[in-house]
C-alpha cells in the first residue's frame, strides 16, 4: 500500500488530557474499505474519529488526505470537514422534523431545494423513515434516531464516514437496516467507513479490515479474517475472545 | 372596606367601557416596555450566545458581571441614568431627561443582563453537543451560531418573557428618569403611584388589574412553552 493510495493517513499522532490518550505512530486508511474500530472502553477510539475529522486538535503529529495535510483552521479544514461526516456515540438530532434533520448537511452546502428534495425522500425510504418524515426528530425511538443520524450523515455523500458505535442498544432489525446501509453505500459508491463497534461479531460480519486499540496505541491492525481467526498479538487474542482483562 | 368595594366596581366601569385616559397609559406602558424589549433581544439574545458558545472558564469574570447586573435594583439603574442625561450630566445636551427615550434606555439597561444571563444558560446547557453535530454536518461559523439560537429556542424565548414581565411591572427607574408626566411618560406604574397617592383608587386598581391581567398572560405563556416545550416549530 503506498502513500498516493491511503485516503487518510496518520503520522505521529499525540492527544493528552490527564493522561496520554492517543499515541500512533502511523494509521494508513484507503479509499471503499470498511474498518472496524474495537478496543476496550476508554481506549481512545472516540478520541481517534474526533481527530480524524478535525474536531478535536491532537497534540502533535500530523494528518493527511490523498497525501496532503490537514489544515487544522479556517475555511480550507471546513472544505476537508465537509468530504467527510461523524456520527457521534451520543447521538444529537436537531428539535426539528425529521426531513430537516436529514436536510442539515445538505443546506450547509448550499444544494438547491429540488436537489434536497431528490436526496432527503430516497434516503428516508432506505432507512424505513419515510412515514415520519414530518415528525419532530425528538420524539422518535432509540433505533428511529440512530437511522436518522446515518442518513443525515450520509446524504451528502462523504468520502469517509465515521460511526461511533452506531448499533449500540438497537435491536437485531435496526442493527440490520444500518449494517445493510453501511455496506451498500462502501459498496456502491466506494465510500471509507470507519466504525466503532463493542460487539466483535458486528466487526466480523461487516468490516474488511480491523483496528484494535488499547490504551491509545494500535496493537494490532489487519483483514478481519486474520484478526479473528489468526492474529499475531496474544492480547488481541484475548480481547476477541472476551477473555481480555482490563 | 367600602372604599376597595368601590373601587374596585368602578375599575372595572373604566376598563369594560374603554375609559380614554387609561388605554393611553396601558399603550404608552405597552409601547416603551414593546420596544425596550426589542431592543433589549437584538442586544442580549447574541450577546448570550456568544457568551453560552465560550468555555465557562473564560468567561467567568463576564457571567458575574452580567448575572450581578440581572438583579440590579430598578432604581439604582434609574439614578445612575438619571445622573448621564440630566441636564447636568455628561448626555445631558441630548435632552433626553423625562421622555419616553430615557425610560426605554432605561428598561433597555434592565432587560438585555436578563436576556444575555438566561440566554447565556439556556446555550450552555445545550453545550457542546450541538455546535459539534453542526460542524461534523459541515456547518459553517454561521450556520453553527444559527443553529444553537435554533435549538435553545426555548430559553431565549422564556429570557425574553423574562425580561419584558420585569421591566412591564417596574417602578422605580422610570420614574426616576421618565417623571410621570401625563400623556408623555405616565406609565401604568407610575399612573398607579400617583392615582393611590391623589386618592383616586379606582383608575389605580384598573391599572392594577390590567398590570395583573398582562403578568398572567405573560408567565402562562412561559409556564406553557417551558413545561411543553411548543408543540410545533
Ligand atoms: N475532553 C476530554 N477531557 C478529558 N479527558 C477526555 C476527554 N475526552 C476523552 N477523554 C479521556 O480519554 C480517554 C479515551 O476516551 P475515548 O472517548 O476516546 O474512549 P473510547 O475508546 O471511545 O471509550 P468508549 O468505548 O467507552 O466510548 C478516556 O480516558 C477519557 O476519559
Ligand atoms: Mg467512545
Amino acid at each position: 500500500m503506498t502513500d498516493q493510495q491511503a485516503l487518510v493517513k496518520l503520522k505521529g499522532i499525540r492527544k493528552k488530557y490527564d493522561h496520554e490518550v492517543l499515541n500512533i505512530a502511523s494509521l494508513a486508511l484507503k479509499k471503499g474499505q470498511i474498518y472496524g474500530l474495537i478496543g476496550p472502553s476508554g481506549a481512545g477510539k472516540s478520541t481517534l474519529l474526533r481527530i480524524i475529522n478535525l474536531l478535536t486538535p491532537p497534540d502533535s503529529g500530523s494528518l493527511y488526505f490523498h497525501g496532503i495535510p490537514a489544515p487544522l483552521n479556517g475555511t480550507a479544514r471546513l472544505t476537508l470537514q465537509r468530504k467527510m461526516a461523524l456520527v457521534f456515540q451520543k447521538t444529537l438530532l436537531f428539535r426539528d422534523s425529521v426531513w430537516n434533520n436529514v436536510a442539515y448537511g445538505l443546506r450547509a452546502r448550499n444544494y438547491s431545494h429540488k436537489q434536497i428534495e431528490l436526496k432527503v425522500g430516497p434516503l428516508l425510504e432506505q432507512v424505513g423513515m419515510e412515514h415520519l418524515a414530518h415528525r419532530r426528530a425528538d420524539t422518535l425511538s432509540g433505533g428511529e434516531a440512530q437511522r436518522v443520524a446515518i442518513a443525515r450523515a450520509v446524504a451528502f455523500d462523504p468520502k469517509l464516514l465515521l460511526l461511533d458505535e452506531p448499533t449500540a442498544n438497537l435491536d437485531p432489525r435496526n442493527i440490520e437496516i444500518i449494517e445493510n446501509m453501511i455496506t451498500g453505500l462502501s459498496r456502491e459508491r466506494h465510500m471509507t467507513v470507519v466504525m466503532v463497534t463493542h460487539n466483535v461479531f458486528q466487526a466480523r460480519r461487516i468490516a474488511d479490515e480491523v483496528i484494535f486499540l488499547d490504551k491509545g496505541n494500535i496493537v494490532e491492525m489487519g483483514s478481519a479474517e486474520k484478526i479473528f481467526t489468526n492474529p499475531d498479538q496474544e492480547k488481541t487474542r484475548l480481547y476477541v475472545e472476551g477473555r481480555m482483562i482490563y | 372596606m367600602s372604599q376597595l368595594g368601590e373601587g374596585i366596581i368602578e375599575a372595572f366601569r373604566l376598563i369594560i367601557s374603554l375609559d380614554e385616559g387609561l388605554l393611553r397609559i396601558v399603550f404608552l406602558s405597552l409601547r416603551i416596555s414593546g420596544l425596550a424589549i426589542i431592543i433589549s433581544t437584538f442586544i442580549g439574545v447574541p450577546l448570550g450566545t456568544l457568551l453560552g458558545l465560550k468555555a465557562e472558564k473564560k468567561t467567568r469574570l463576564v457571567n458575574k458581571l452580567i448575572f450581578t447586573f440581572m438583579g440590579t435594583p430598578p432604581v439604582v439603574a434609574g439614578l445612575l441614568i438619571y445622573l448621564l442625561i440630566s441636564r447636568m450630566g455628561p448626555f445631558g445636551v441630548l435632552g433626553l431627561i423625562y421622555t419616553p427615550t430615557a425610560m426605554i434606555i432605561a428598561q433597555v439597561t434592565l432587560a438585555t443582563p436578563i436576556i444575555a444571563g438566561l440566554t447565556m444558560v439556556g446555550v450552555r446547557s445545550k453545550g457542546t453537543a450541538v455546535v459539534e453535530t453542526a460542524r461534523s454536518l459541515g456547518a459553517g461559523q454561521g450556520l453553527v451560531t444559527w443553529t444553537i439560537i435554533k435549538e435553545s429556542r426555548i430559553s431565549i424565548l422564556g429570557a425574553i418573557i423574562t425580561g419584558f414581565g420585569r421591566i412591564i411591572a417596574e417602578v422605580g427607574a422610570v420614574m426616576i428618569v421618565g417623571g410621570n408626566i401625563e400623556g408623555q411618560t405616565r406609565v401604568m406604574t407610575t399612573a398607579i403611584v400617583l392615582e393611590t397617592r391623589q386618592g383616586n383608587f379606582e383608575l389605580a386598581i384598573g391599572l392594577g388589574i390590567i398590570l395583573l391581567l398582562l403578568s398572567f398572560i405573560v408567565n402562562s405563556f412561559l409556564y406553557n412553552i417551558q413545561r411543553g416545550g411548543g408543540s410545533s416549530d
